[in-house]
């Protein structure tokens, strides 16, 4: 039949093999599923609701208690654990500013430089496929031996950065990085930066490579510079690369909790603190209830910023 | 052609800033603290093992690295499994079912492990798997078990339904199915999640943290951490120590860069 028309037959001819429509009513029909298959997700069902779903459940139930971990009494203390964390607790308040800071500085920053790292790697050259590996590899390695390697690199009498500045006789732009308690928080957010980039380079080259050539062409014809191109083709091209790195680098600094200690020890310094080690020295002190109510605010924290950001990029019009 | 300069020359720039600081780690495993200290950049006078054999033997770095890899071998494979399972169902299974079960399992993914530390203390204690490794397994298996079944469930989904069910015309049970059909074509996906499973299982730090309380009981990357204290500037000692805990990933990355590519940016595009 496709030969008279020229066309691919569309239609179909009675008695030629079922097509997916064909498939879509049967889906309907009744159609028997093995009760079997019901046992295949059991375990993983038992094991979530568990260790994770009860567990959460607890901790606003513990939010609401005095509880020290130990003794068997405590006392229902309302949200009086949430009211000193936001108005008696300088402790908590300045970790939660300290992490909405290095949040947002790590956010912008590795967005930022994983774009440039990306649109630079975009083309499959050999030297390109070599670089990616390069750049991605820091990732691999444990947030402990990051921290380490760098807590070498700051070292303000033997390190290597004042090294480096001291060989080109840079001496005045010396420091003592993370001794330095109103920097500290930046260097370890470059650390973070130097961690992770290559991961959301990654995310970038593959939303990059799939932006097809033509549409660079037809722009370069019609005399948009390169400029023009980034801004009306690759930008909202990558719109959804965008939005994972920016959502994934968020809840990442938000949970820096490994950097943070190897940088700077259990438990960190007060410019170094921030909300999920805060947690932990709380509940390292026993003060169980007053810990799980700072998870909750934690969890919170991450929700709403995660939804701001969503808002202010206007990214996701479908929403998840 | 500037634009070319300027590419190379930020592309250098950052090699470099990746390169040096490895290398220097590398090498200054190998020296003492003066030579280190002395000239960072330069090669070891010698291949001295003194500080590996100091960490091994006398930080007791061995008995956390094997413990590291019973926890690992453990873990994710285990992590795995289960989360097949329940990728296989959530790909066979119809309607709500599927997507009620998917949607509960990967939910998990939005509770940090943070936000749930003192809760899963008090569970673990009452179990008395506290300070155990046996609680680490579980551990990971818990924290990672919802991006396993993202990725994995995800993956099998999208196989053609008909290569399910023509198994099952021919009357082949499910575990049949699952076995000689679901798994073998998930290989790549699977492949990609056993790498992300094994550099997030591997480096964890937070569970042996809050449940490890005896030496013996530490993996490699708590005993680094313990090592902070002890050495504050004895960096070469804490170069080996990085360079042990790294090896295994690293070697890994080698050969199977692929697929960590693949499977750590999996676990990125949860988003």
């Amino acid at each position: 039949m496709s030969t008279h028309t020229g066309l691919p037959a569309k239609r179909k001819a009675p008695g030629s093999p079922p097509d997916v429509n064909d498939n879509k009513g049967r889906r309907r029909s009744p159609t028997r599923v093995n009760p079997a298959l019901y046992l295949f997700p059991l375990p993983a069902v038992a094991v979530i609701a568990f260790f994770l779903v009860m567990p959460t459940l607890q901790a606003f139930q513990y939010a609401l208690t005095d509880w020290n971990g130990f003794s068997a009494a405590f006392n229902y203390v309302g949200l009086d654990n949430f009211i000193r964390a936001f108005t008696n607790d300088s402790l908590f308040t300045n970790a939660l500013t300290n992490n909405l800071k290095f949040v947002l500085l790590v956010v912008i920053a590795q967005t930022f430089f994983s774009l440039i790292l990306a649109l630079l790697l975009t083309k499959n050259s050999r030297g390109s496929v070599l670089l990616r590996a390069l750049f991605f590899f820091p990732t691999i390695l444990s947030s402990v031996s990051v921290a380490f390697i760098w807590k070498f690199i700051y070292d303000p009498n033997f390190g290597l950065a004042n090294a480096v500045l001291g060989g080109v006789g840079l001496e005045a732009l010396q420091s003592s990085y993370l001794g330095n308690d109103a920097q500290a928080l930046y260097w370890v957010a470059v650390t973070q930066v130097w961690f992770h980039a290559g991961q959301m380079m990654v995310v970038y080259i593959a939303g990059l490579q799939a932006i097809p050539r033509e549409l660079y062409e037809a722009a370069e014809m019609d005399g948009a510079n390169k400029w023009q191109q980034f801004k009306s083709i690759t930008w909202p091209f990558v719109a959804p690369a965008t939005s994972i790195v920016v959502a994934y680098t968020t809840v990442q600094s938000f949970k820096a909790f490994d950097l943070i200690l190897g940088i700077a020890g259990n438990p960190p310094k007060q410019s170094l603190d921030i909300l999920s080690t805060r947690i932990y020295s709380t509940f390292a002190n026993s003060e169980f209830g007053y810990a799980a109510a700072q998870s909750i605010i934690f969890m919170a924290m991450i929700a709403l910023v995660t939804w701001l950001q969503r808002r202010l990029l206007r990214l996701t019009p479908k929403g998840e | 052609m500037l634009s070319s300069i300027t590419r190379r020359g930020i592309l250098a720039i950052y090699a470099v800033i990746i390169i040096v600081p490895l290398t220097v780690v590398g090498f200054g495993s190998f020296k003492s603290t003066q030579e280190l200290f002395a000239g960072p950049f330069s090669l070891p006078q010698s291949l001295s093992p003194g500080n590996y054999a100091e960490v091994i033997g006398g930080q007791d770095l061995g008995s956390s690295f094997m413990n590291s890899v019973i926890v690992t071998a453990i873990s994710v494979p285990l992590t795995l499994f289960l989360a097949s399972l329940a990728g296989y169902a959530v790909a066979r299974l119809k309607g709500f079912m599927s997507w009620a079960i998917f949607g509960f399992l990967v939910l998990g993914m939005a509770i940090p492990a943070q936000a749930n530390m003192v809760p899963l203390y008090v569970l673990f204690g009452r179990l008395g798997l506290l300070d155990s490794l046996a609680g680490l397994v579980l551990a990971n298996l818990v924290s990672t078990l919802p991006i396993a079944v993202f990725i994995l469930g995800g993956f099998m989904r999208t196989l053609p339904k008909e290569l399910y069910e023509a198994s099952s015309i021919d009357g082949t049970g499910p575990w049949r199915t699952y076995i000689s059909i679901a798994l073998p074509l998930s290989a790549p996906s699977i492949a990609a999640a056993a790498i992300f499973l094994f550099v997030i299982h591997w480096n964890e730090l937070l569970y042996p943290l809050l449940f490890i309380q005896s030496p013996g009981n530490r993996t490699l990357p708590l005993a680094l951490l313990s090592f902070q204290g002890e050495f504050q500037t004895n960096y070469p000692l804490l170069f080996a120590g990085v360079i042990l805990a790294s090896l295994p990933v690293v070697v890994a990355y080698v050969f199977l860069q692929r697929y960590f590519v693949a499977g750590i940016t999996a676990g990125a595009s949860k988003g």
